[in-house]
């Protein structure tokens, strides 16, 4: 079933060009070495038509991959990092800060907003793996808590796709912190008797893995995505030995109880509207 | 021998059994020179105890002024000493009766986690905390303090149990992280610290937490959410260890002492920033030296924390941990909402000694933030 994209005529707008890489060309599939035609791949979603290898994708494309079209409504987009430890490593992270700015032309690793998924309305959190890594600073955290806290108030579904790095290093502690911060909220959302579900995508690690990525009502993931707690080099070198195949997949979870389904990208749509379905009033 | 003998606060007691760390050369070399002088006594007959009492004396000064401006390398250091007190320390010293419970109902018993019933003061808790493990054998068994998913599971049942009693719970934090391994991860180490951390945020019971000596990361805050988080004074709390962070962002785990700079990660600099409540002042000379007197200290601000939650009406407590965890990550600005800096105003104050002017510097920074609000999304 992976990588079988079947909503491949609804989603016609997705088509767009993945960022840096010119429509019409042919490149390398990263997994199995086929050569593909980038076009098919951005109509599969970003799916390797050949083996049904999920690539990362960007949270706007993310965003036009998942909700009905212009149906999106983004708030608490002008967030910004205060860097609150002023905080310098090679370079200073405000610097980095604005490069990644730049780069994506987002001004943090989480997009949030209103939207309705096949007509259902939901409030959807979508993260940008190719923002630091999608890494949790104070903004991020504050971002994913004004989504739940919102899905609570309006009494709406909340999706989180998740995928991230962890905690974000150059905020110190005041990232740690967001984890316990997200928690809370949806403790709050939960007995409020609201909806979570979390779409754990690669890769959902660490800090943001050990916090609200864990604690959907219903846990769905990608084909092959790497979700985990601690490093795989970390753990090799702990253990001093080769860790396991498939170690930390979206598999392994599945197989040891963390992941409630795997879902294809080109299924979450109808799966998401499903689950709503079951679990709405 | 009357040569001999100096006044109590002696670099004997102080030196005793806990050796001395790189950066406090200084005193070892006054260690030395006391040893050399008595040794000197004892072969001529001279009469140094002058001489050793004013060496003594020195020994004393050097060691408040080392104690009283720690590096943020130096307090790591310092937190990590193997003779540093434990959670079994703690224990021996101010927990009254303890009555142990062990394992989650689930798995096992993580000896890395502690847990039990206990007296504190005059109030029943249930105590939750790290255990490192003081012998080599000890630390095995404990995995040096590294607690897999049991360890945390076992810490929320028996939350769970002290919610239903009305005992409140406290928490003491030391640990390097949770334990990274394949069977930690197999039976869901992520899950298990992500549940503590929504169920302690909503435990109908009051929650007390101190860092006694690491503070690494979600091992910790897996029992770190609280109503207060205190910290002795040279323990460190971080999001990170200062080597792991070091070789990810540094390329290299060498520059762990910058990287410790970096993190924010003593409790002085996380007061400032809000981020916990209370310093647990130490001896000068650490923990480690003066067990006893730490001991007292660590129990004066629990039992604080206790008599203070517990006039408190229990819906107001979970109210007030909601917006304490709410607010403590106002380090985001934005154009068109409310900034909320006030915290890392803070720090920068204690930074920069003179207060900044708020107004000035906010301008600036929203001035800074201006060209960027101009992006395509």
């Amino acid at each position: 079933m992976a990588g079988e994209p079947t909503e491949k005529a609804e989603m016609s707008s997705v088509s767009e060009r993945r960022a840096g890489v010119p429509a019409g060309l042919w490149t390398r599939c990263q997994k199995c070495g086929q050569m593909v035609y980038e076009k098919e791949v951005a109509e599969a979603l970003n799916v390797c038509p050949s083996c049904g290898f999920h690539r990362r994708v960007d949270a706007r494309t993310r965003i036009r991959q998942l909700v009905d079209p212009e149906s999106f409504e983004e708030f608490a987009a002008d967030l910004q990092t205060v860097d609150p430890l002023e905080f310098k490593d090679r370079i200073p992270y405000k610097e980095r800060i604005r490069e990644e700015q730049e780069k994506t032309g987002e001004k943090d690793a989480v997009i949030v907003g209103r939207a309705f998924i096949r007509g259902r309305a939901v409030v959807l959190a979508v993260m940008n793996p190719g923002f630091i890594m999608a890494s949790m600073g104070a903004v991020v955290g504050e971002k994913i808590t004004r989504a739940i806290e919102k899905g609570a108030d309006e009494n709406l579904p909340v999706i989180l796709v998740t995928a991230s790095g962890g905690a974000r290093m150059q905020e110190g502690m005041v990232s740690l912190v967001q984890m316990a911060k997200t928690s809370a909220a949806l403790a709050r959302l939960h007995d409020a008797g609201g909806l979570c579900i979390v779409v754990a995508t690669d890769p959902t690690t660490a800090g943001v893995a050990a916090s609200f990525a864990s604690l959907g009502d219903v846990i769905v993931a990608e084909p092959g995505a790497m979700i985990g707690f601690a490093g795989p080099r970390v753990i090799a070198n702990t253990i001093k030995a080769e860790l396991p195949e498939g170690f930390q997949t979206a598999e392994f979870m599945l197989e040891h109880g963390f992941v409630d389904r795997i879902v294809a990208r080109g299924e979450l749509r109808k799966e998401l509207a499903r689950l709503i379905d079951y679990c709405g009033k | 021998m009357s040569s001999t003998t100096i006044d109590t606060e002696s670099p004997d007691l102080l030196a005793a059994n806990v050796g001395f760390l790189e950066f406090e050369a200084p005193l070892a070399r006054i260690h030395n020179d006391i040893e050399q002088m008595r040794r000197e006594a004892r072969e001529s007959g001279r009469d140094l105890t002058a001489d050793v009492a004013r060496q003594a004396k020195r020994f004393g000064q050097t060691i408040r002024k080392l104690y009283a401006s720690l590096s943020p390398w130096e307090t790591v250091q310092v937190a990590r000493h193997p003779k540093r007190p434990l959670v079994p320390d703690y224990i021996q010293r101010i927990f009254r009766d303890f009555c142990e419970l062990h394992g989650d109902r689930l798995h096992g018993d993580d000896h890395a986690i502690i847990t039990g019933f206990a007296r504190l003061g005059g109030h029943k808790v249930m105590l939750v905390g790290h255990n490192k493990g003081r012998d080599l054998k000890e630390r095995i068994k404990c995995n040096f303090g590294c607690a897999h998913p049991e360890g945390y599971r076992k810490a929320l049942a028996k939350m769970k149990l002290a919610e239903k009693f009305g005992l409140p719970v406290v928490c003491l934090i030391d640990t390097q992280g949770a334990y990274p391994g394949v069977g930690a991860e197999e039976r869901g180490i992520a899950s298990a610290i992500a549940v503590n951390l929504f169920e302690m945020s909503r435990l109908r019971t009051p929650i007390v937490c101190a860092v006694i000596g690491e503070g690494g990361s979600g091992g910790a805050l897996g029992i770190g959410v609280g109503d207060r988080v205190a910290m002795f004074q040279h323990s460190f709390y971080s999001v990170i260890s200062p080597e792991g962070c070091a070789a990810i962002l540094w390329k290299t785990g060498e520059k762990a002492k910058q990287a410790a700079e970096a993190l924010n990660l003593t409790s002085k600099s996380l007061k400032a920033l809000n981020l916990i409540d209370h310093i647990i002042p130490e001896p000068a000379g650490g923990a480690h030296r003066f067990p006893d007197q730490a001991a007292a200290n660590l129990e004066a601000c629990l039992c604080d924390a206790l008599r203070d939650l517990k006039r408190l009406k229990i819906e107001t407590i979970l109210k007030r941990r909601y917006d304490r965890l709410r607010h403590i990550g106002g380090f985001f600005s934005s154009a068109q909402e409310e900034v909320r800096i006030a915290a890392s105003q803070a720090v920068r104050t204690v930074r920069r000694a003179a207060a900044p002017r708020l107004t000035g510097r906010l301008a600036s920074r929203r001035a800074t933030s201006l060209p960027a609000a101009a992006h395509a999304g």
